[in-house]
């Protein structure tokens, strides 16, 4: 008998409950109850954002791919295959396992797409540094990262860590994964009617029973143990595991195949079957489990990490067995893909679910309320006059260095392997992340952005924004924007002041990737970001790719040689709304979010990518957080070979000094060149319309800034450099 | 010139390795796979870096027990030329054909970024291509890379010239600044006392091509060509 406080116990809502009688005609039994509550739950269903998630640009510049568990693009004869999902909840509670698995989560997702893995990013989002638990989830998550991603041999090339309170009480853990494949090679995931159902990888444990209907699908509450639901990692068996899924994909006999990732197996039984639209025949007797006594439903909603379902041609079992065995991984025949559209489910010869894959579907979608918040128009004002004008901007310059959203990162990724697989070109530390592919004269570069600050002053033209420092991020390196893979992490859903962002933000994201021809070909929705401390900001994390076309003209954002022009090109703007100019040195979070022309972005765009095409510029970097000084700074210091001066002399200051220097106006990039290609780079700009001007130039060994003969800034590159990579380690230590 | 290259379950950069002997060196070369034994049929084989069987006890610990590592302790005692790279230099350690141990590094942290290395011989199968006392520009990625010899071990490198590879700066300096790992007397690579097995915890092969970031790697693999060729 089931009773409210089991079908509630497993995240089920009394309306979804009745339709399940509805469905079924009769009570369920507990493991349908179980496989319902999971596949209705947000994590997997999408009842919440399906509606808005459909206006998302399926179609891009580039010929995109949407497949059942992630997404891509082709370039030639190559898919390349990606995806981003978060591991936010897991997580909080052990930041550790929560981020490893989230690494080998997404990793399964790329492979089981039949492409090799071959770079992670990570979008972190922690509460500030001066709290002790900040401190330990940021040790931990990194340490999750690298532990995961440097045994498993994916190197972890890029991404991006912001620290703010209102992440408190809910980090965020995003990770994001490519992977490349021959085009005619890639797997689906789906089920074919007479194919047999062969489980391979790691056995099963009752670990992470729970994850995503529990532990993913609702707010933290207070006091709250939530620990037995996250899941533990093994990077050594998803090692075996990838090398024995490409090299079973390979030989030709696999029908589909899916990882066991939310929900384990109940999600890839009824999803592989839906997607094909068949039935299937499971006996539970035959899943190698790790615990004795198992409960049919603990089986079913097991989290254990490192195993997939894969339906394969009949007579092949015996091939397919030999290769896992090989690497030291289980495979076993569960059953068979059925014509008559039933997932049926025995255990102990009894039949335990009986239910059309059909129904496990039918997740209720629910148009959720949305309204603008009470407190928006308060947020969004912002008195300029009242923000007094600091004397010593040098001064305001190395606070802003130093700040953990703005100084460098290597304390981080020099602790992962970005190298390996030998493709990475650009290290981690400039815009992007570029990737040769071998075997071709082509790149890819990835990125991952979002600021949520401006989300929240404004959702729409924060996705939009963070959209255009994507796709800027990937024309500094020289490529092209090509897709997006998205993370949409949003506080609960059922709140209409807070649902109202989540709606803003997917119409501003939908419109910038319409408007620059990219498309979204996969993502993730996390809702229930909030805690007794409130919400999170809105975080639509954005994972862009883009496409290098001749690997010889990649760029970097450092300046490479003394005595070359520094071009600014785009224009200064007072936008300091959300800027953290305004929150570092003034403590305040308000405004409005910087002002964003899509056809300016896009003519910027065009202009860098003709320039490093065309073989003119040294180097490209954009400005974001810190803004306009604090993105010179940045191009002095990023050549690890030799860092380099600048003297910039010839900026205008028709803005006040400390907003031409610190606010966050987009559309900006920063070139450097030698001093004969400046006439040809500045035809390029003016055919495209693009605000350019020469700012100074490169040399010399300190970073100064001049009004006319007024010297604004004038900081050595020593003590330039060691707060800028020093910083971060500094305020982990200083208060641990 | 044939090349082996041993795959653990675990290894990750035998990939690595392979692509650059085949695509960049033009040399034929195959894996073997860890449950294997093989003979004279490999002119040098590679032991690649990675987590072998996970690394879950000490690095090398496991994987030194494997028939292919069987095969190598003979291909090895006869003289074949043999390069352990990172996890690889971890096992030649844990099966006896190098000397001394790893611990983990000294600032507790994996470590991955470009480090330099001083060329200390070059009358080696490794480094004959070398210029005296060159420097190198060449990534490290370990969590355990901090080298350990007692001091009689040390002495005995020493007066071998077993030391092949030192941590040093761009310019040749050595300094504890530039050792990245605490390892002793700054080591990055040593030899056996004969010279033919060379173990080193940076990674040549990932800095063999133009479109990385360094080319110094390739240096190693073109010396392996070259003294085959000086020898024969």
């Amino acid at each position: 008998m089931i009773t409210q406080e089991m079908y509630e116990g497993l995240g089920l809502k009394e309306s979804e409950y009745k339709r399940i009688l509805e469905l079924l005609g009769r009570q369920p039994t507990l493991t349908e109850l179980a496989m319902f509550s999971v596949e209705w739950s947000e994590h997997c269903g999408y009842c919440r954002s399906r509606r808005w998630l459909k206006i998302l640009p399926k179609t891009g510049k580039f010929k995109s791919l949407v497949g059942e568990d992630s997404g891509g693009i082709i370039v030639d004869d190559i898919a390349i295959i990606f995806k981003a999902e978060s591991h936010n909840h897991p997580s909080q509670v052990e930041p550790k396992q929560g981020a490893a698995t989230g690494v080998g989560g997404i990793i399964r997702d790329i492979f089981t797409a039949g492409a090799r893995p071959i770079a992670s990013l990570d979008s972190l989002r922690f509460g500030t540094l001066d709290e002790p638990y900040s401190r330990y989830l940021l040790k931990g998550v990194v340490d999750g990262i690298q532990f995961y991603g440097n045994c498993v041999g994916v190197p972890t090339v890029g991404g991006e860590v912001y620290f703010n309170k209102r992440y408190s009480g809910n980090c965020l853990v995003n990770v994001m994964c490519i992977g490349v494949a021959p085009k005619d090679k890639l797997a689906r995931a789906k089920a074919v009617a007479g194919g047999i159902i062969m489980y391979v990888g790691s056995s099963t444990g009752k670990d992470g029973i729970g994850g995503c209907s529990v532990l993913a699908s609702a707010e933290f509450a207070e006091g709250e143990e939530k620990r037995p639901t996250v899941q533990i990692g093994d990077p050594f068996t998803e090692k075996c595991l990838i090398e024995a899924t490409l090299e079973t994909i390979s030989t030709g006999h696999v029908l589909g195949i899916k990882d066991m990732g939310a929900a384990g197996l109940t999600c890839s039984i009824s999803e592989m079957a839906q997607a094909g639209g068949t039935g299937m025949d499971i006996d539970l007797d035959k899943v190698p489990t790790r615990e004795r006594e198992m409960q049919p439903w603990e089986i079913m909603m097991s989290e254990s990490q490192e195993r997939m379902l894969v339906c394969i041609k009949e007579g092949k079992e015996e091939e397919i067995e030999k290769i896992f065995s090989k690497w030291g991984l289980n495979a076993a025949v569960l059953g068979k893909a059925t014509i008559d559209g039933i997932v049926r489910i025995k255990a102990k010869n009894e039949v335990v679910a009986e239910i059309k894959a059909d129904f496990l579907a039918e997740a209720p979608l629910y148009e959720m309320p949305h309204k603008k918040p009470d407190y928006q128009d308060e947020l969004n004002y912002l008195d300029l006059d009242k923000i007094v004008q600091p004397r010593n901007l040098g001064e305001v310059l190395i606070k802003l260095l130093s700040s953990p959203n703005i100084t460098n990162k290597n304390w981080i990724y020099h602790q992962y392997d970005h190298m390996v697989q030998v493709n990475t070109m650009v290290l981690p530390g400039s815009d992007a992340a570029v990737l040769r592919i071998k075997g071709t004269n082509k790149a890819i570069a990835a990125t991952t952005d979002c600021n949520a600050k401006y989300c929240e002053l404004n959702p729409l033209r924060g996705a939009q924004i963070a959209i255009a420092e994507a796709a800027r991020n990937l024309v500094c390196s020289g490529a092209e924007p090509a897709a997006v893979t998205d993370c949409l992490n949003f506080a609960n859903p059922e709140k209409p002041q807070r649902y109202w962002y989540f709606k803003n933000c997917v119409e501003g994201i939908t419109e910038a990737c319409q408007f620059f021809g990219v498309s979204v070909v996969s993502g993730n929705v996390s809702f229930y970001n909030e805690s007794p401390l409130g919400a999170i900001l809105p975080t639509p994390m954005i994972g862009m790719i883009g496409i290098v076309s001749d690997i010889k003209k990649v760029c970097t954002q450092g300046f490479k040689n003394e005595n070359e022009a520094i071009i600014l090109l785009g224009k200064n703007l007072p936008d300091i709304g959300g800027s953290e100019y305004l929150e570092v040195i003034h403590n305040q979070f308000k405004g409005q979010a910087p002002y964003l022309d899509l056809s300016q972005e896009k003519a910027l765009h065009d202009t860098v990518l003709k320039v490093i095409k065309d073989g003119l510029v040294q180097s490209a970097h954009d400005c974001s957080e810190g803004g306009l000084a604090a993105a010179l700074a940045e191009c002095c210091l990023s050549n690890s070979e030799k860092i380099t001066g600048a003297l910039i002399d010839n900026l205008d200051f028709d803005i006040r000094k400390d907003f031409v220097l610190f606010a966050e106006s987009q559309s900006r990039v920063i070139l450097s060149a030698s001093f004969e290609n400046v006439p040809k780079i500045k035809e390029i700009a003016g055919n495209n319309t693009v605000p350019f001007k020469v700012i100074g130039k490169t040399g010399g060994d300190s970073l100064k800034i001049l009004d006319n003969d007024k010297e604004l800034i004038n900081l050595k590159l020593d003590k330039l450099k060691s707060v800028w990579y020093e910083s971060l380690e500094e305020s982990l230590n200083s208060s641990s | 010139m044939k090349f082996g290259v041993i795959v653990f379950p675990g290894s990750n950069c035998d990939h690595d390795c392979f692509h650059v002997v085949k695509n960049v060196l033009g040399q034929p070369v195959e894996y073997i796979w860890h449950d294997d034994i093989f003979g004279g049929e490999f002119d040098c084989i590679i032991v690649p870096g990675g987590f072998s069987y996970g690394d879950y006890l000490r690095t090398g610990a496991i994987a030194r027990f494997s028939p292919a590592v069987n095969s190598l302790i003979d291909f090895a005692n006869s003289g074949g030329p043999v390069i352990g790279i990172c996890n690889g230099f971890q096992i030649l350690l844990e099966s006896g054909l190098l000397k001394g141990a790893m611990l983990r590094n000294t600032n507790m942290h994996f470590i991955c970024k470009y480090v330099y290395i001083r060329v200390e011989n070059i009358d080696t199968p490794f480094t004959n291509l070398c210029k005296p006392n060159q420097v190198l520009k060449i990534p490290i990625a370990h969590n355990e890379g901090n080298y350990y010899i007692d001091e009689v071990g040390l002495k005995d490198l020493k007066s071998n010239n077993q030391i092949v590879f030192r941590y040093s700066s761009k310019e040749g300096q050595i300094a504890d600044k530039y050792n990245p790992n605490g390892a002793k007397d700054f080591i990055a690579g040593i030899t056996n006392s004969k010279g033919n097995v060379l173990g080193l915890m940076p990674h040549p092969e990932r800095c063999s091509e133009d479109v990385l970031n360094s080319t110094d790697g390739l240096l190693i693999f073109k010396s392996i060509l070259n003294w085959t060729k000086v020898k024969t």
